[in-house]
């Protein structure tokens, strides 16, 4: 079984400002793996502005954030970047076993930093009655339909929860022709960045619903409608309050989960409300040598921020591999 | 005079404005937190603009679609006008980030710029 320094799990902001930071800080052997056939991670689709501003003091979209860490990644020798290696195992002695196309590999590494990012909530997961038609969609899957795979993949659209993509892919879907027929959060105020409430839902007139929620999706082999009614503070809700909107779509954008799977398997002991891993300290896990960054340590709003917490990451580790 | 509150889209701050204003012409603007705060008061009250991103199809490179953007703001009123345009754009050469894909985009005097490389 190979040996090696450093092994990140993921390609995003957060492996790759990881990357960099563990070179920054001595470490000569790192292997970057990444599923995808790019890095990048979630930016790749984000292809609207707001990002960088933090970092770079500059506006720009989410490939061309990435795409500056890209280069960077590329330039230093010592990290070595395998693209489509899915990483399915690893064990609390930091072995790592990973699909290649047409093979499998076993590497012990010195230390880990796992940056897989997060996945999207699920209707499953907020319970909205009715019935399973097809045009039921989480935000990000439309975002990387329409921005990556150049589908719209509906007409009339209603968005569940006001969090930063949906308002995102309200604007998109409102640009590409579609009508977004309502934007419906249950809590009263917006999840996401008031800049995103004005840039992408006032700016085009679209309806945003605070204290309701759909009650239940009709349809059979396609959305046909939603029932939305009024709720209270506790989220209940309110008869008679009661209305329809007819649709073709419904898009789900009510919050991230932390991907956590791996670190479980190993051992590590998680959060099961939040799904983070139980933490002392910002990119530390509860094994040893095993440290977790960007959306998979916690869900962030902002990427800047993630590239700025990671490169700690990249720091931990480095200090790991020198103190063993 | 009349005062409206407008929200700074410049930054994730979201600042609170208060712009004075009297026949389309800004007077005074309180909340703003730095200077690109003032210029954007004045331009949202004055000609509201946005940067326009989306993406085209590419017919050559790895990718299906381009993602681009305007080097510039242009005015909120062409927004549906350059997404006319933008599904017309067939892209038959590979592209890298920033290449120039409409040098004069719209006749607007603005670029629109590849943000992301189409080849491997
Ligand atoms: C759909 C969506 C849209 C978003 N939009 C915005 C936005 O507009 N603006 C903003 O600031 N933030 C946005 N965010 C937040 C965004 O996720 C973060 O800003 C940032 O991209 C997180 O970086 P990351 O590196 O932690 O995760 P990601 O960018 O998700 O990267 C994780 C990487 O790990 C890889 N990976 C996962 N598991 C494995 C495995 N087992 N083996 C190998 N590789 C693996 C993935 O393929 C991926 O490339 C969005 C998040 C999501 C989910």
């Amino acid at each position: 079984m190979r040996e090696r320094d450093l092994v990140i799990v993921g390609g995003g902001p957060a492996g790759m400002a990881a990357a960099i930071s563990a070179h920054e800080n001595g470490v000569k052997d790192i292997l970057l793996l990444e599923r995808d056939q790019y890095l990048g991670g979630i930016l790749n689709q984000c292809v609207h502005t707001g990002f960088g501003i933090e970092y770079f003091k500059e506006v720009l979209t989410g490939p061309e954030y990435a795409e500056r860490f890209v280069k960077k990644v590329r330039d230093i020798p010592s990290i070595e970047i395998s693209l489509r290696s899915f990483v399915v195992r690893l064990s609390r002695d930091r072995v790592l076993t990973y699909l290649k196309p047409g093979i499998l590999e076993t590497i012990k590494a010195k230390a880990v930093i796992m940056a897989t990012g997060c996945r999207e909530k699920t209707r499953e997961m907020v319970h909205i009655p009715g019935t399973r038609p097809a045009g039921i969609f989480s935000a990000g899957l439309a975002q990387k339909l329409i921005n990556v795979e150049g589908l719209l993949p509906g007409k009339e659209v209603v968005v569940v929860g006001s969090g930063d993509i949906g308002l995102i892919m309200a604007r998109r879907f409102t640009l590409e022709g579609a009508k977004v027929k309502a934007v419906i959060e249950i809590q009263a105020e917006t999840r996401g960045l008031i800049r995103n409430v004005v840039q992408c839902v006032e700016d085009f007139d679209i309806p945003l619903y605070f204290n309701h929620k759909i009650s239940r999706i009709y349809g059979s082999d396609r959305v046909e409608k939603v029932h939305v009614v009024r709720v209270d503070k506790d989220h209940n809700e309110i008869s008679g309050s009661g209305f329809d909107i007819t649709c073709d779509t419904v898009l789900l954008s009510v919050g991230l989960i932390p991907e956590n799977e791996l670190i479980e398997m190993a051992g590590a002991e998680l959060d099961r409300k939040t799904n983070s891993p139980v933490s002392d300290g910002l990119n530390k896990t509860s094994i040893p040598g095993i440290f977790a960054c960007g959306n998979s340590f916690k869900v962030y709003d902002i990427a800047d921020s993630v590239t700025r917490d990671s490169e700690l990451a990249g720091k931990l580790a480095a200090e790991y591999i020198r103190g063993l | 005079m009349k005062t409206k509150n407008i929200i700074c889209i410049e930054c994730p701050q979201g600042c609170l404005l208060s712009v004075d204003h009297e026949n389309c012409k800004v007077l005074n603007i309180r909340g703003a937190k730095c200077p690109k705060g003032t210029a954007y008061a004045i331009t949202e009250m004055e000609d509201p603009v946005r940067i326009l991103t989306s993406a085209v199809l590419s017919e050559a490179g790895a990718l299906k679609m381009a993602p681009v953007r305007t080097n510039k703001p242009i005015p909120k009123k062409d927004l549906f006008r350059a997404m006319d345009e933008i599904k017309k754009i067939r892209l038959k050469v590979p592209v890298r980030p920033g290449d120039v894909i409409d040098a004069d985009f719209l006749g607007l005097g603005v670029k629109l710029i590849s943000t992301r490389g189409t080849t491997s």
